[in-house]
């Protein structure tokens, strides 16, 4: 059952969430061949300073992400203000103006269900510190799917609300401090880990 | 990154219901992106008290009034007037000062949904005296929203908003200079109304029915698969007369499209395109 190898990360976040994803984004190299879909709820009339600021911090590629582009391999796709970022089957983004989700657009269960639709147990999904509860709906369905789960510690979030959210609702298969949480997504994402081969027996 | 998996009994469902809706009601959603149709569907399900897809697809199949209901939630859109300001702004200053030499003017909002769109281009065109000679054309598959349209009655608490929005997009009065508040709703003046013709049109099923000088889809093809978006962008240069205007939504582009060279960018910043 080789079509296990992971294909994908989706993470999410909320306040607090860019101070976390330039710590977790940092730790992945030149070798990191993932695609990464990123939401990050931010204010919908400005315009974003997310794309500049991470890749100003990431090895990898950063860039917003448009409708029906084709994911590429070692790039940070993040979701434009005020649109849905969805996944495609065959890894495809779509963006969609549909109603808000937890007073969110874009909203981190949006992505991370569509996303598990798409790539089923082949998905890592990553839920970080926020002030609601967008995202845990959404974990619980990765989960479901059969994709690797983590949600960033409570106690070591800048706001407890999101990832507590996510462990009741999802039970994920990891719940890290900051510090370790890119060094999970760069261990499960890399060909080869032993976890995969475990996974893959 | 691109490994094939297999389909669900969800996804097999989807492809029948979507077959059956174009069989018997010639509603054409089977090259919509995928994603936004699922979710939709899902709350479809909920709301409409179904298990399962093909429950929905007897009672659609058997009870038109099913799928009236359906079709509310495949399709409709809510739009705000002046969406995205800086859309407008452009309109007014870079777009209209060409539309001005134009004797008689068409202009073609496809997939209007409720109208919102509309109301905002026959505002900017009334502000740049351009409105007397001007036949608005609004078009969406669905009914109801097309009614609402038409009737040009919306909720007064959204025009906080709306407000912001014209004043941000350029608006040179104020805007309840151009509606009637009453009982919490706010409707919009005859000459406004009476310039925007709603109507049925699909841009998956329909062809051209008039040529036009400015065409404004925003947020429509982003709903759309690719081959359903070149087919899209085609129909609406086909409707355009040369030089004629091609404005799309903050996030959309003709960069992939098989026809972008049929276009140059006019105001590439706001997605405004104008046909070779």
């Amino acid at each position: 059952m080789n079509a296990r190898d992971v294909a994908a990360v989706v993470i999410g976040g909320s306040a607090g969430a860019l101070e976390a994803l330039g710590e977790i984004l940092p730790v992945l190299g030149d070798d990191f061949a993932l695609p990464i879909a990123v939401v990050v709820h931010i204010p919908a009339r400005r315009p974003s300073l997310l794309v500049e600021v991470l890749r100003a911090k990431c090895r990898l590629a950063v860039k917003e992400a448009e409708d029906k582009e084709l994911f590429g391999p070692g790039t940070v796709y993040v979701a434009p203000p005020d649109y849905h970022l969805l996944i495609e089957k065959r890894g495809r983004c779509s963006l969609s103006v549909d109603e808000l989700v937890h007073f969110s657009r874009p909203s981190i269960d949006v992505l991370f269900e569509s996303a598990a639709d798409a790539y089923g147990p082949r998905l890592i999904g990553v839920l970080l510190t926020g002030a609601n509860e967008d995202g845990a709906a959404g974990l619980a369905r990765i989960k479901q799917a059969g994709g690797t789960t983590a949600v960033q510690a409570p106690d070591s979030a800048a706001v407890a609300t999101m990832p507590a959210a996510g462990l009741r609702l999802a039970s994920p298969d990891h719940v890290l401090a900051l510090p370790e949480l890119g060094p999970l997504v760069a261990r499960l994402g890399t060909p080869g880990h032993s976890s995969n081969m475990r996974r893959r027996s | 990154m691109t490994t094939p998996r297999l389909d669900t009994d969800f996804d097999f469902e989807l492809r029948l219901l979507l077959d059956a809706i174009y069989h018997k009601y010639h509603y054409d959603f089977r090259n919509y992106s995928e994603a936004s149709l699922k979710r939709r569907l899902k709350t479809a399900l909920g709301q409409l008290h179904c298990e399962t897809i093909s429950g929905l697809q007897e009672r659609v199949l058997h009870e038109p009034n099913t799928f009236a209901e359906l079709l509310r939630f495949l399709t409709v859109q809510v739009s705000d007037l002046f969406r995205d300001p800086s859309y407008f702004r452009s309109i007014r200053e870079k777009v209209v000062p060409l539309l001005r030499t134009y004797p008689s003017l068409k202009v073609w909002v496809a997939g209007c949904a409720t109208g919102e769109e509309a109301y905002s281009l026959a505002i900017l065109l009334a502000e740049e005296g351009l409105l007397e000679r001007t036949q608005i054309y609004a078009t969406d598959i669905h009914p109801e929203s097309l009614r609402a349209g038409a009737e040009g009655v919306y909720d007064i608490e959204r025009f906080v908003r709306f407000s912001e929005n014209y004043v941000a997009a350029g608006g040179r009065f104020s805007l309840s200079n151009y509606y009637t508040a009453r009982y919490g709703s706010a409707l919009f003046d005859r000459a406004l109304r009476k310039s925007i013709l709603f109507s049925d049109h699909s841009l998956a099923t329909d062809s051209v029915f008039a040529e036009v000088e400015l065409v404004s889809c925003r947020n429509v093809l982003i709903y759309f698969e690719q081959d359903l978006q070149n087919h899209a962008i085609a129909l609406l240069r086909d409707a355009l007369r040369r030089k004629g205007f091609l404005g799309l939504g903050a996030k959309e582009t003709l960069r992939f499209s098989e026809h972008a060279a049929e276009f140059v960018d006019f105001v590439p910043e706001d997605r405004i395109y104008q046909r070779i």
